[in-house]
């Protein structure tokens, strides 16, 4: 590394200010931050759809988001029990689907529907 | 593997099929395209897998753009958030070249007002702003990554997902500490 980024991520260091915690408010709005929020948000469509509003909403169904045909076609309404699935194994639920990413502890799975659930 | 007894021929059709595809995955994602022209079979599953991760790492890269250009950075962070932003170029320029060579078609990269507008870049007012964001951003990254490798069809391509997702945590981990985030108190804390 050259040595101007040595000290450049050295002065990132030093910024720190005291430790806190990222985020002390929701615990489930961090857990879906971190493990949704990498392409998803609430209100926004990004490489995933919106999440505010989904459940009750028929799966593949946001307007104008370019949606798999296998999901779009699934006739899938999300339920808390259907998004525990979809986030199981989105594969095992809708083969053909493109989401492809699981969330393999099922108390994560659940706080993530909850979170859901809250934000409709 | 499934516990159904294969005929032997078949498994190692399989086996050769894939260590034939292993090499070149790697030698895709590794700067060695040379090597990889020979990807054999079907890989739908496994290329729109990597369209998805093209996809983050575009926004990504739009991202630290987005802060770059805001006047909000100061040096020396804006140099660590250039370096950064190089690094997301990397991932993408591989996953671009995997996505052809493997027949599939490489997702396209928005405008940067799209990204702007999906990232509410509005909001950011600070240079904590950014970084808050750069964080966010990353980590959801480092976990997309993570929670994809069971779905590969492709153990090599498997592999590439999880060396994405250590240089998004290599990022989260600079970016945390310079908002002074304390870092996770519980082991295995990605990718659960």
């Amino acid at each position: 590394m050259k040595p101007a980024l040595c000290l450049a991520l050295a002065g990132l260091a030093v910024l720190a200010a005291p430790a806190r915690a990222a985020d002390d408010v929701d615990p489930g709005r961090a857990l879906y931050e971190a493990r949704c929020g990498g392409c998803h948000a609430l209100a926004a469509d990004r490489v995933g759809p919106r999440h505010a509003g989904v459940l009750g909403r028929k799966a593949g169904s946001i307007a104008g988001f370019a949606y798999s045909p296998a999901l779009a076609r699934s006739q899938i309404v999300w339920t808390e029990e259907s998004l525990e699935r979809w986030l199981r194994d989105p594969e095992a639920l809708v083969p053909g689907q493109r989401m492809n990413f699981r969330v393999g502890d099922a108390d994560e799975r659940r706080r993530i529907v909850e979170y859901l659930s809250r934000n409709r | 593997m499934s516990a159904n007894a294969l005929p032997a021929r078949r498994n190692f059709l399989s086996t050769s099929g894939k260590a034939t595809l292993s090499v070149a995955a790697i030698a895709l994602l590794a700067g060695r395209p040379d090597l990889a022209a020979a990807a054999p079979g079907d890989m739908g599953k496994d290329v729109d897998i990597l369209n998805v991760a093209l996809g983050l790492e575009h926004e990504a890269i739009n991202a630290y753009q987005l802060g770059a250009g805001s006047g909000l950075l100061q040096k020396p962070v804006l140099d660590v958030a250039v370096l950064f932003q190089s690094h997301h170029k990397g991932h993408r320029d591989a996953l671009i070249a995997t996505i052809e060579k493997m027949g599939g078609k490489p997702v396209m990269e928005r405008s940067l007002d799209d990204y702007a507008k999906a990232l509410n870049a509005g909001t950011l007012k600070s240079q904590a702003d950014v970084l808050a964001l750069a964080a966010r951003l990353e980590l959801g990254a480092a976990n997309a990554y993570l929670g994809v490798i069971p779905s590969f069809k492709e153990a090599a391509l498997a592999q590439v997902a999880g060396r994405l997702a250590a240089d998004e945590t290599m990022h989260w981990t600079a970016l945390s500490s310079a908002l002074g985030r304390m870092l996770p108190a519980k082991p295995l804390s990605f990718g659960a």
